[in-house]
């Protein structure tokens, strides 16, 4: 390489050393921005902190109150002399239908940004890759509408089917009858409102991988599929959790498609085709409106557990992609 | 095992770009054959055509024909995959897969052909160390990754990859030029063992390279930047090196160049 010879780095001049600026803060231009970028990092740290604080002293008065258990009752009754809430289920529901939603859209996702950034001619995966960020623009209670009026009906055949040839697992029982106001139809609605994000982050990431990567496992003989297994799902593979990790917080605190297709009960059932459920902010938008202020204090303290549970799930997505750094293609 | 590459009329494009024109040669078995020349001449494309890594290119398409002993490696039935599993390649930059640990990445391509046997597979690993001279320094640590290796280091993994599938040509696209002086001379000592196997053909930018390594040297040149790039002459590595036959090969071969 030509820029380690000593040739190319000459020794600095000492005049240039003699009157040395105090760096380069001196300037009004770098004082200015200087200013603005640590001032928007301090802006970022307050916001986030008080948010926190609003939330956990809103929270506390109304969970000081409680007649009931706060993490175990099955009940939203936050009026009167004696009120009595619980989040069990809206943990429940708000975990589940997310899994769902992960379990259907994570291998769709990766599976269209590789189908996008190594299979598709050029021709088909510019509009493709368009078509896909679309979904992303769609307005959630568009979403929603849709989820209520057409995915509603329709998944009713195929909840039968499921309940017919799965029900022994269980899960997929449905004990219920009813339309299919459910966590599974919720989770299949969170499914495509999350596939855009997941797949175009995973795309970006696929097409990263470097050219020698993949080189080195054509040179070897692979087919095209092993290509990807050897090269490219390694190096993306971070990529992907971070992508994932996107598409489930967006799923978490997704609140307007949820209320509109979901039946909402205070039950938890691990029967996902079961009409009922309800997930934090489902919870939230359906309740805030008709509630008296200690009604909403207790709304929010559901919004914290909500906050620490995203809080959480990133916190494990970063430990796991630490963990793996040094197999990473970061370091190759 | 160590098999005759015989080129004849091969001209390979990028879309409508003629890159290398009509170029006819023959590649002993069990020799070292390097290909030098100018920048953009076109050698690191025609050694790519040899395992047809460069039609992996968009846009990139060869015509002419590639006997490796008998076989057209551009017969119409001809599975470019197959190709690859019997003409090995190692590049300019190292490239073990990152994610990999070094035993893996030996393991590579035994477990692509599918065509070994589980208790054999260590065995092989070993054999390819071994053969890569990289053996001992590795035996202690084949489960960590091969990317923690130094550059050196990596570039034999990558050499022990590439022979543990038993290929019958060896193709070295500048295998040295990203490697500090004392492990090029660990490649080059590699290379003067591995030519009793197999038929290796490397590109190189170093002309003293060229001559300490290689049995037979092809001179590769262009007219101009944009026209396609030509084999000017292949000979002995010694007479090309004292003696060439073209005036061309003589000006480059001694500075004298553009």
């Amino acid at each position: 390489m030509a820029s380690s010879t000593p040739i190319d780095t000459p020794p600095v001049p000492p005049v240039q050393r003699k009157r040395a600026r105090p760096k380069a803060s001196g300037r009004a231009g770098d004082k200015i921005f200087l200013g603005l970028s640590r001032g928007s990092g301090i802006l970022l740290l307050v916001i986030m902190a008080s948010i926190a604080v609003f939330l956990t002293y809103r929270a506390t008065l109304a969970v000081s109150k409680d007649e009931g258990n706060f993490f175990t009752t099955l009940d939203w009754n936050p009026v009167g002399d004696k009120p009595v809430f619980g989040i069990a289920v809206l943990l429940f529901g708000t975990i589940v239908s997310s899994i769902i939603a992960m379990a259907i859209a994570v291998p769709i996702a990766v599976g269209i940004a590789l189908f996008i950034s190594h299979y598709a001619p050029r021709k088909l995966a510019a509009p493709l890759a368009y078509v896909v960020d679309l979904l992303a623009a769609v307005p959630s209670i568009v979403y929603g509408i849709w989820g209520a009026l057409f995915l509603v009906p329709y998944l009713e055949g195929l909840n039968l089917w499921l309940d017919q040839f799965f029900g022994w697992t269980y899960v997929l029982e449905k004990t219920e009858v009813g339309v299919a106001r459910s966590l599974f139809t919720v989770g299949i609605l969170l499914a495509i409102m999350i596939l855009p994000i997941v797949t175009s982050v995973s795309r970006e990431v696929f097409l990263q991988v470097p050219k020698m990567n993949e080189e080195a496992a054509l040179a070897l003989g692979a087919t095209r599929w092993e290509v990807i297994r050897l090269s490219v799902l390694p190096f993306g593979r971070s990529g992907v959790i971070s992508a994932s990790m996107l598409g489930l917080g967006r799923a978490l605190g997704e609140t307007m498609a949820v209320a509109t297709v979901l039946s909402p009960s205070f039950v938890i059932s691990a029967h996902v085709l079961n009409p009922g459920g309800g997930t934090f902010a489902q919870n939230i938008a359906a309740k805030f409106d008709e509630a008296d202020q200690f009604g909403r204090d207790a709304l929010i303290a559901s919004g914290l557990v909500l906050f620490i549970l995203t809080l959480l799930v990133n916190g494990a997505a970063r430990l796991i992609i630490a963990r793996r750094k040094e197999y990473s293609g970061a370091n190759a | 095992m160590a098999k005759r590459i015989d080129v004849s009329g091969l001209s390979a494009y990028y879309g409508s770009h003629l890159a290398i024109e009509d170029i006819s040669m023959t590649v002993e078995p069990r020799s070292v054959t390097a290909f030098i020349g100018p920048s953009g001449c076109g050698k690191s494309t025609f050694l790519r055509t040899l395992n047809r890594m460069h039609e992996v290119t968009p846009g990139g398409r060869v015509e002419g024909k590639v006997l490796l002993d008998d076989e057209n490696l551009y017969g119409s039935h001809v599975d470019p995959v197959t190709v690859r599993r019997t003409v090995g390649m190692v590049f300019q930059r190292p490239n073990p897969f990152p994610t990999m640990s070094i035993f893996d990445n030996v393991a590579a391509g035994l477990k692509l052909n599918g065509s070994y046997k589980k208790g054999r597979l260590a065995d092989v690993v070993e054999k390819s160390l071994r053969g890569a001279n990289l053996w001992n320094e590795v035996k202690d640590r084949l489960n960590k990754p091969g990317s923690g290796l130094s550059g050196g280091q990596q570039q034999r993994l990558c050499i022990a990859r590439a022979i543990a599938v038993e290929p019958d040509v060896l193709l070295m696209d500048e295998p040295c030029s990203a490697l500090d002086p004392i492990s090029t001379l660990a490649i080059e000592d590699l290379i003067g063992e591995l030519k009793e196997r197999f038929t290796i053909v490397i590109v190189t930018h170093n002309m003293q390279q060229a001559a300490r390594v290689s049995d037979r040297t092809a001179f590769f040149n262009l007219a101009a930047v944009g026209k396609p790039g030509k084999l000017v002459e292949i000979d002995e590595t010694e007479r090309i090196f004292s003696n060439p036959s073209v005036q061309a090969t003589e000006d480059y071969i001694s500075g004298r160049f553009g």
